[in-house]
């Protein structure tokens, strides 16, 4: 497949492996955070890990949406759910998120209307076929995701569509990375950035990560080949700079009209993270003049303020303090087919791709 | 006991769970325990194969089948590979109230098609209808039985280096029913691999005398029954990310959803586990068939008791492969 095998290539990947070897300071540790979700698990599911030299470590980081959505949204979305004619619209991954009691799953069996959809445009759709129902997009995920859903909204209001709606948890990456480069515990030498979020945000937002903490930032791309050359350029960095591997989808400028949507619909806001708590301005909720498709203002549900079961220790793995396997409870209590933390339950989140590829 | 969830049906390691700690609990008997595709069965001084299977599928029609022939073709082939030559076949519809009389009569002609092309005959039947909202439109279940003409295929029979051999590219039916029912389409429609195994396996059999096991990785895909061999057998098996034969559409439909093309179901494929010497002799006889062609060697019984499927990935690494655990879903990015 074209634009794939190239960047699978095994001959491309030992040629880059063994330019990492030769690079390698063998007396020093080099720390990476692999950001996105899409990375870790690329990582696991080619065995790059086990081709690296021992002293480059990786660390997966806060960029798995599924993973950072707080349980509070999961109840809210479960109680709103359970509201007459409603219906729920979700990306697949959220259906198996434990919430505080439950799982969209299992709502779903017990007979609520939740459906997943594919695009925005698909929950768009199923409003304009459902007139006599409420559609409620369950809005997650970062720079990537929320353009569309932007798009969705000035649809709907172009369009006349009253029954739509989006409870809207969506992050921005940046403040998230400036949040673990500032805790004490984090010593992370450099980034592999999202690509797909770095081609809307593009490079600029990301300067302080290099300037203030010292990191050297690569955009990287999701295949073997990609995720290998940036990690050979995070090495050969002299000094810590904002660069782009992924030159075939980042713009360093990023994609302007992609922002424009995200900022006519949606404002800065502080954001709470599962795991690393609230972040301000690391948050977007949907403007004043577009209120109508807010869900959290549309639909008033009461929700308890949730407990996190105590042995847990997603926070730490999502900050990159801690790996999986430190947690007592992986393997054993939390599983993908029956997860605790968030970070198993999404398949990108940290703790699943240990456990689905990383078992030994 | 949790609620029933669609991850209890998905083939996976939930719906394992599931069958173990209730199903064989409560009906254990030795032939049940075998958790084989038939059960085998000494009646007077024959062996007869046993088996029943339920169609749901949704749409009912899709590109290479529909749910008729596609539920002719799933009993017929979990008899076949357990080395059995089906023969009597019977026919439940569970039918909802409202269903098009045309749409029905198209179903029962293509299974009245399906059984002839099988050389099966479907000799009893049972039609309910139920109010609507209780069955999507139609689902159907069949049981089938069956000669059984070669003895001796079990797991126990797997040893180390023996070949892993799958008959087909992988995927095409799970894809074809996922692009029907989305309304996605990928470049070219993707057409199910739905098809009775039945003459495959009986020249597979016949050209070695070495196969020790088959199964055809329908639910699951082929991570779920490799990981279900490989248990059986108490034995590793490592395959060849490059190896694993899979069409063009079917690879970008996976790489545009974010599924595995691993955990796709096939309905007209098999897998069999053979002597490594007997492995070319396989290959040769399934792509000398149209059932067989792209038939692969994917990789090879290992040594180790460890009872996982490893994977050598394209670029170089290698990786566990696990069943299936719940539902593949589609991810947000």
């Amino acid at each position: 497949m074209k634009y794939i095998d190239e960047f699978r290539s095994r001959a491309l990947t030992s040629r880059l492996i063994s330019r990492i070897r030769s690079v390698a300071d063998e007396g020093r540790e080099y720390r990476y955070m692999e950001v996105c979700g899409t990375h870790t698990m690329a990582i696991f599911k080619y065995g790059l890990r086990e081709l690296l030299p021992r002293n480059i470590r990786l660390i997966s980081g806060p960029g798995c949406p599924v993973c950072v959505t707080p349980l509070e949204y999961l109840d809210r979305a479960i109680a709103i759910a359970g509201l007459p004619k409603v219906i729920i619209t979700t990306f697949g991954d959220m259906l198996r998120v434990p919430g505080s009691s439950s799982t969209l799953e299992n709502e779903r069996a017990g007979g609520k209307h939740i459906k997943v959809v594919y695009s925005t445009d698909d929950a768009l759709d199923i409003a304009n076929r459902n007139t006599d129902k409420e559609v409620v997009f369950l809005g997650v995920g970062f720079e990537t995701t929320v353009p569309t859903v932007a798009a969705s909204i000035m649809s709907a209001a172009k369009q006349g569509i009253h029954n739509y709606s989006v409870l809207c948890a969506h992050k921005t990456m940046p403040e998230a990375l400036g949040a673990i480069m500032a805790h004490r515990d984090a010593r992370i030498d450099g980034f592999l950035l999202p690509g797909h979020v770095s081609a809307i945000t593009g490079m600029k937002p990301y300067g302080f990560l290099a300037k203030r903490y010292g990191a050297g930032c690569v955009a990287a791309g999701f295949e073997p080949v990609d995720m290998l050359q940036a990690i050979l350029m995070l090495m050969e960095q002299k000094r810590p700079i904002v660069e782009v591997q992924y030159k075939r989808i980042v713009d360093p400028l990023g994609n302007r009209l992609a922002r424009k949507a995200i900022e006519k619909v949606f404002e800065k806001s502080s954001s709470e993270w599962r795991g690393i708590g609230k972040l301000k301005n690391s948050g977007l909720r949907i403007r004043k003049e577009f209120s109508r498709f807010d869900a959290s203002l549309k639909f008033r549900v009461k929700t308890v303020r949730p407990r996190e079961d105590k042995s847990c220790i997603c926070g730490a793995v999502l900050k990159g303090i801690k790996t999986p396997v430190d947690c007592k409870l992986f393997g054993k209590k939390c599983t993908p087919a029956d997860p605790v933390g968030s970070c198993m339950v999404s398949s990108e989140g940290t703790c699943a791709a240990y456990y689905k590829y990383g078992r030994r | 006991m949790d609620r029933i969830t669609l991850g209890h049906g998905s083939g996976g390691r939930q719906m394992h769970k599931l069958i173990d700690s209730l199903f064989l609990k409560a009906f254990s008997n030795p032939i049940l325990n075998q958790k084989r595709d038939s059960a085998v069965l000494n009646i007077g001084n024959k062996k007869i194969a046993f088996t029943t299977d339920s169609y749901v599928v949704d749409p009912i029609f899709f590109p290479g089948g529909d749910i008729g022939s596609l539920a002719i073709y799933g009993t017929v082939n979990d008899l076949s590979v357990c080395g059995a030559r089906a023969l009597y076949i019977s026919v439940g519809a569970v039918i909802e109230e409202g269903l098009d009389g045309s749409v029905l009569e198209r179903i029962v002609r293509s299974m009245a098609e399906a059984a002839k092309k099988a050389g099966v005959r479907i000799v009893t039947g049972d039609t309910k209808v139920v109010e609507k909202g209780s069955c999507d439109r139609i689902f159907i279940n069949t049981s089938g039985i069956g000669e059984v003409y070669y003895e001796g295929l079990s797991t126990d029979k797997i040893a180390p280096g023996d070949s892993v051999i799958v008959s087909g590219p992988v995927g095409d039916h799970a894809i074809s029913v996922l692009s029907k029912r989305e309304g996605i389409e990928f470049g070219t429609i993707v057409r199910s691999d739905s098809a009775p195994l039945d003459k495959l396996i009986w020249k597979v059999l016949r050209s070695s005398k070495k196969v020790r096991f088959m199964r055809d990785p329908t639910r699951g895909g082929l991570a779920t029954t490799l990981n279900e061999i490989a248990l059986g057998a108490k034995s590793g098996i490592a395959i060849e990310e490059r190896d694993v034969p899979v069409r063009p559409p079917v690879r970008q439909a996976c790489e545009l959803l974010g599924l595995d093309p691993l955990y796709l179901a096939c309905e007209g494929r098999v897998i069999i586990i053979a002597a490594k010497e007997d492995g070319p002799r396989i290959l040769k006889t399934l792509g000398a068939d149209k059932a067989g062609r792209g038939a692969k060697i994917i990789g090879s019984v290992t040594g180790d008791r460890s009872a996982r499927v490893y994977l050598n990935t394209i670029a170089g690494g290698k990786r566990i492969i696990d069943m299936l655990s719940g539902e593949q879903l589609p991810r947000i990015c």
